[in-house]
């Protein structure tokens, strides 16, 4: 195929220069969009891409479980659901978790397991990786479909314990469901505005959607503030004068959960037309800390 | 210095092999080819008629149906009005054909806004009739439900690579089915067009809806994948699933065995040898849920030739003779019968093929005098003995003052019933052959029949066995 389109491009040049003159135009009007972009990064109040320096990141080249130095399970039901009344039992099976070409696949499946109805998988980085401030970023494929609920989010050390949530504080980077497709959004929870009184914005694609290919679901997270990204798209920042109560967010590390929920309050239940398995597809997970600090 | 030469011829060879491949590239396809660019115009009504646009109502429906209403619209000035009719006034369809055909690759669906006097569901809505191509590309979504509230709808497109050249933009099909369905009532549609979303996605096509079927056939016959539940979802931005049914050339389809099955681009299957085939498919390569797979065990048997000469024979159904006039082989009567089918042709001949099997009628056109006839003979098929076999055959009249009739059980009496006597047994049929089955019409006064004016012939499977296909032939009254 590559050959025919070099054959075509030759024979294009060779019979008229006037074609050259109009792809040399066109190549113009490339550069032009691309100047526009730059000149973003150069406005003021654009504080994305400040932490440059990568500190962790797993780009899930090996194929089999995921790298057991980085990433812990949560197995079972959690208590309630893991507290939202999820209907999946959690498991570290290659039915649910396994890195296969690089990408990292967390599979939904519908079957009886345990005494729950559905499988799913929920890895974390607890006591592995945990970092304060930074940017955090996954470049995941969502699946689809009603009471399909895929996380990835920072929870806040318990200090051995010592402190509950929502005292230690949440930072959902990405949260969908999956019967709103072209839908995410990004929350943070603390104490005073947790659960249904968190902070939290949605974003919505245009002419696309999140289950048919990947997009980069990122924060940007320093003293006193969190910015939300999808793709190059900056599309909320959270400071404490946004919370209601103690801003929880500058007191220490946080780790990472990335997992797909079944069911619960937020999504609701699957219904007939869920279609299982659904699969979370994650290409890598990087983290970045200031080069300054 | 002679293998430097040497060297240079080597690589003026080389570059004339370069040049010769180049010059063949460009006449394969000549300066003059200019290949035809149709219009891409998405647009089919927004205030009036887009891009050149034809009105074609269906055969047989209200002539008034269609106008454009310039008093109502959702944008702009005016939309398309329908008026549906009331029960048995008729019905309202039309297609819309584009007056050139137009490119439609670049879109992923058809897009309008709607609403309606009343709630109500449309019989049928989509885009693709165009004779010229036999509806090759035709996608028709079934009873979508319509508010009073202007929404917007869409009907996906299910392959658009297919829609270089498509005339067809927009066709319905609505009309009150009966008494209590919605008639008399007003559809109003604007912002008609096709649109590229970029937000419609997993797609999850099926044939046979979605199962895995099994079915025994015959050499030479050929029938339409149409006819076996092809559907295609679509999951919106919305989150709805959205389900339409497209047209066999919008599948690719593949046959496991082609000295077997083949299948055209239009899924027409052809059975062109003994054995077995699977036939699966796809679009735009994914693919589709379920599969038929095809028995063939050979030629479709014919059914014995009657013998008896016309004169001594009154024929309902048969190849042989001149039948009387028939209303139908089926009567689909609602709503208990699940039975389809009726008259095929298999091969050249003419038969009678049931499936889904409860319960069955054939209506005469005109009743019957069989007082000079002495029996009833008919030739049933089963290609796969079930168990239990008992099947109730009655001969009606329906025309004198009381229903009277005679009947018979074929197979075995699963309640014994002296006034439907036995009259051929479960342990003569034969799997694959035909039986032809002798009915000794009875006096009167063992059945209450009267014979002057029999009009019905009704076939029943009493105990719901698994007899669910059925062939018959040669149906006719004869006297000894």
């Amino acid at each position: 195929m590559r050959k025919l389109l070099k054959q075509e491009k030759m024979k294009k040049l060779k019979i008229n220069l006037m074609q050259i003159k109009a792809i040399l135009f066109k190549s113009f009007l490339l550069a032009l969009p691309f100047a526009v972009i730059l000149s973003c990064s150069t406005d003021d109040t654009q504080t994305v891409a400040q932490f440059t320096e990568l500190v962790m990141a797993d780009e899930f080249d090996a194929n089999g479980a995921p790298n057991n130095s980085i990433w812990n399970y949560n197995i079972g039901t959690g208590e309630n659901g893991w507290g939202n009344g999820e209907l999946q039992y959690y498991t570290n099976r290659t039915e649910n978790v396994t890195v296969q070409n690089g990408i990292l696949i967390i599979t939904a499946n519908k079957e009886d397991f345990n005494g729950s109805s559905y499988t799913s998988a929920r890895l974390l980085t607890k006591g592995k990786f945990e970092q304060t401030y930074g940017r955090f970023e996954a470049r995941m494929r969502l699946p689809y479909g009603k009471g399909i609920w895929p996380a990835f989010w920072l929870l806040g050390d318990d200090s051995n314990g010592t402190q509950i949530w929502p005292q230690i504080g949440e930072i959902d980077i990405m949260e969908y469901v999956g019967d709103k497709p072209t839908s995410m959004f990004g929350t943070v929870h603390g104490p005073g505005y947790s659960g249904a009184e968190s902070i939290s914005k949605s974003y919505v694609l245009q002419n696309d959607r999140f289950d048919t290919g990947f997009h980069v679901f990122g924060i940007e997270w320093g003293p006193d503030y969190i910015n939300y990204y999808v793709d190059d798209v900056l599309y909320n920042q959270i400071t404490p004068e946004d919370v209601p109560g103690e801003w929880v967010f500058n007191r220490g590390p946080f780790y990472i959960i990335l997992n797909l929920a079944v069911g619960g309050a937020l999504p609701g239940s699957p219904n007939a037309e869920t279609v299982f398995p659904q699969t979370l597809l994650v290409d890598y997970v990087r983290v970045y800390k200031n080069k300054s600090n | 210095m002679k293998n430097i030469r040497f060297k240079y011829s080597k690589i003026i060879c080389l570059l004339g092999l370069i040049f010769i491949t180049v010059a063949s590239c460009e006449r394969a396809i000549s300066d003059e080819v200019e290949f035809a660019k149709y219009s891409a115009t998405g647009e089919i009504f927004t205030d009036s008629f887009m891009g050149g646009l034809d009105y074609f109502p269906f055969g047989g429906s209200f002539a008034d149906a269609f106008s454009v209403d310039t008093k109502v619209a959702y944008k702009g000035e005016a939309s398309m009005r329908f008026d549906i009719p009331s029960f048995g006034v008729g019905y309202g369809g039309a297609t819309f054909p584009s007056t050139g055909p137009r490119d439609l690759t670049n879109y992923d669906a058809l897009t309008f806004w709607a609403k309606a006097s009343q709630g109500a569901d449309i019989n049928e809505i989509g885009f693709g009739i165009n004779p010229e191509t036999a509806d090759r590309y035709k996608v028709s979504m079934q009873n979508l439900a319509i508010s009073t509230q202007w929404i917007k709808y869409i009907i996906p497109i299910p392959d658009a690579s297919k829609l270089f050249a498509e005339k067809g933009m927009f066709w319905y099909a609505e009309g009150a089915e009966n008494e209590s369905d919605e008639g008399g009532y007003t559809i109003w549609i604007d912002e008609l067009k096709f649109e590229k979303l970029g937000n419609i996605a997993q797609s999850r096509p099926a044939i046979l809806n979605g199962e895995d079927k099994v079915e025994t056939n015959f050499l030479g016959n050929s029938f339409s994948m149409a006819d076996y539940g092809l559907s295609q979802t679509f999951n919106l931005a919305s989150g709805v699933n959205q389900t339409l049914t497209p047209a066999p050339s919008y599948f690719s389809f593949e046959s496991s065995n082609i000295e077997v099955a083949r299948v055209s681009d239009a899924g027409i299957v052809t059975l062109v040898g003994k054995g077995s085939a699977k036939i699966t498919a796809s679009i735009a390569g994914v693919k589709a849920a379920g599969s038929l797979t095809v028995n063939v065990a050979g030629a479709f048997p014919t059914a014995p030739v009657p013998t008896l000469s016309q004169s001594n024979v009154i024929s309902i159904f048969s190849d042989k003779y001149t039948n009387v006039p028939v209303n139908y082989y089926n009567g689909f009567w609602a709503p208990y019968q699940t039975t389809l089918g009726g008259q095929i042709g298999v091969d050249g001949q003419n038969v009678i093929n049931y499936t889904d099997f409860n319960f069955v009628g054939t209506q005469l056109t005109t009743p019957l005098d069989i007082s000079e006839m002495t029996h009833f003979s008919v030739d049933i098929l089963m290609l796969e003995l079930p168990t239990d076999i008992d099947l109730l055959l009655t001969f009606k009249n329906e025309n004198s003052a009381a229903t009277t009739f005679q009947q018979n059980r074929i197979g075995q009496s699963y309640q014994l019933d002296p006034r439907a006597p036995v009259v051929f047994s479960d342990s003569d049929f034969v799997a694959g052959v035909w039986a032809t089955i002798k009915i000794p019409i009875r006096p009167t006064s063992l059945t209450s029949l009267d014979k002057t004016g029999v009009n019905l012939l009704i076939i029943e499977n009493i105990k719901s066995s698994n007899v669910k296909t059925l062939y018959m032939d040669n149906m006719y009254f004869y006297k000894e």
